[in-house]
């Protein structure tokens, strides 16, 4: 690093197959994930619970957070398979994306590999776990619960 | 105050890979829509250009237009709602001229989509999601899209075959518009094409609207200047609008699109009309599922209901609501920031009576539906020939 210049906190670039954001007030998010924790945000003033995390509450304006760990299962809100993949993610097809409905909040992210698009139904129970991608980014995907 | 009046419209051909520049390929549908509402540029006080930056080179586009067109040294500038930016535009005019500031503002939509590879757009739309929270999934509009479809077959029982309905009228009336970039027709046996492997299940390659490259231009004005200087001018009876979540997790609604439902609601009481009162439709196709959500979104059906529309050909010309009678994004094509405005053009065209082989009978009053990103934005606006 060059004389003079401030470490930059840039730990979020190591989120999903390929991040577009490096420097995020939730950066610990990523952390997490290394510790096998997935992680949301809960206003401490208001109470709201917040996946994706958020650095500040938009319900009462507030900045004072607290994390919370994503436990349990979701339901199954809908999902599609890709057979084409935008660049940089070629190497990852084919692949689900879906959304989990956790009561207070929702997540959107992957199906894991492993499992057969037959085998996924609208409702069904899945639950979020973290995972280290093969290019050592690190990422989370429901499971069946 | 008085009303606001389009006085002209134009649209380039929508194609793939346009021979020319940007300005050039703005030119086109500016031309025409001069040329139609019979003025000069320096009747023009103001333009407002409509596009989606991430494809071009250029930075702030508005200035390099106002040049090219003659529109100097009257303001410019650019207005941004992804695929609904047009529309966006067309509120941002309607509003100069309500305000009293301009009598006669020109709406330009472009976008030159050739410029970069089909999969490197796919990657700059699928920025138009979260790239926070949902790019690194690796996500892409049809992706977005065949989510929605998945929620509205298992909630309603709608079908792909269904959805493939919507795409064949789309191609019937893409082979009747000499503007579409897709003139040919689309039969049942190559949508189900097992060759053809689903772009996003359930979407196939014919579920998706096809990018092209495509200018438009609306002229609007104000009442006193509308009567003056055009014969048959269209008025604008309601404008709606709307914003929702971009990511999918801070959303409630999976088998429609809030913004549409939220945006049209506003648009039928500024106008003072329900969906019964609509003669013709222009809705955002840019996958089939779009538009079956939108006839349920804009009250042309219940919800659900979208599927018996389509079934019985009431969305068809001769039906009892036309909707996209000029091929829609499927067919004619979908240039982001054109889109809008070409919309508007061909609703335009149908209550003065100048719709050619694609004219419905006798319409009096037209809604287009406008959708920017995944139903991040929402745009309805109703005119009427009265």
């Amino acid at each position: 690093m060059a004389k003079g210049k401030k470490e930059v906190d840039d730990r979020f670039g190591k989120f999903g197959t390929v991040s577009f954001t490096s420097i995020s007030k939730v950066n610990d998010f990523v952390d997490y994930l290394a510790q096998g924790k997935v992680m949301g945000t809960r206003c401490k003033q208001c109470g709201t619970m917040h996946f994706p995390p958020v650095a500040d509450c938009a319900e009462c304006l507030s900045s004072d957070v607290e994390w919370f760990e994503v436990t349990g299962t979701g339901k199954l809100v809908s999902f599609s398979t890709l057979t084409y993949g935008p660049v940089g993610f070629e190497d990852d097809l084919p692949y689900s994306i879906a959304l989990l409905d956790y009561g207070d909040y929702k997540i959107f992210g992957r199906i894991a590999k492993d499992i057969p698009e037959t085998e996924l139904s609208i409702g069904m129970a899945m639950k979020t776990e973290p995972l280290t991608l093969p290019n050592s980014q690190l990422s989370y995907v429901f499971t069946k619960a | 105050m008085g009303r606001v009046g389009i006085i002209g419209v134009g649209q380039s051909a929508f194609v793939r890979g346009y021979p020319g520049s940007i300005r050039e390929l703005a030119y086109e549908g500016f031309k025409e829509a001069m040329e139609d509402a019979q003025i000069s540029n320096k009747d023009i006080d103001a333009s407002i250009v409509c596009s989606a930056p991430e494809y071009d080179k250029q930075r702030s586009p508005a200035g390099v237009m106002a040049e090219y067109l003659g529109l100097t040294p009257q303001p410019t500038f650019y207005v941004e709602s992804v695929c609904s930016s047009s529309s966006t535009g067309l509120k941002v005019a309607y509003s100069m001229i309500k305000a009293g500031l301009h009598d006669i503002v020109c709406v330009l939509g472009f976008q030159k989509m050739s410029e970069i590879s089909s999969a490197e757009s796919q990657e700059r739309m699928g920025r138009g999601a979260d790239i926070q929270w949902e790019s690194p999934f690796g996500t892409m509009m049809p992706a977005y899209y065949a989510m929605y479809a998945r929620a509205h077959m298992a909630k309603y029982g709608t079908t792909e075959e269904d959805l493939a309905l919507i795409r064949i009228k789309a191609a019937t009336y893409g082979q009747m518009n000499e503007k579409a970039v897709y003139g040919k027709p689309v039969t049942m046996e190559q949508i189900f094409d097992p060759e053809r492997p689903p772009v996003a299940t359930p979407l196939k390659v014919f579920d998706c609207c096809a990018n092209a490259d495509g200018s438009s231009c609306t002229i609007v004005a104000s009442e006193e200047k509308a009567k003056a200087l055009c014969e048959k001018p269209v008025w604008i009876l309601g404008l709606g609008a709307a914003s929702e979540a971009v990511n999918m997790a801070g959303r409630d609604l999976f088998t429609g699109l809030s913004v549409a439902i939220e945006a049209g609601k506003q648009a039928y009481e500024m106008a003072g009309v329900g969906p019964e009162d609509i003669d013709v439709a222009e809705v955002h196709d840019c996958f089939t599922i779009a538009e079956m959500m939108a006839y349920e979104n804009l009250g042309f059906a219940k919800p659900g209901g979208g599927k018996e529309l389509i079934g019985a050909k009431e969305t068809y010309k001769e039906g009892k609501i036309p909707v996209n009678v000029d091929g829609g994004l499927l067919s004619k094509g979908h240039p982001i920031g054109a889109t809008g405005g070409s919309q508007i053009r061909t609703v335009v065209l149908q209550l003065r009576g100048d719709g050619g082989p694609m004219q419905v009978k006798d319409p009096e009053i037209g809604l287009v539906h406008n959708i920017g990103g995944v139903g991040l934005y929402g745009n309805v606006t109703i005119l009427g020939r009265s």
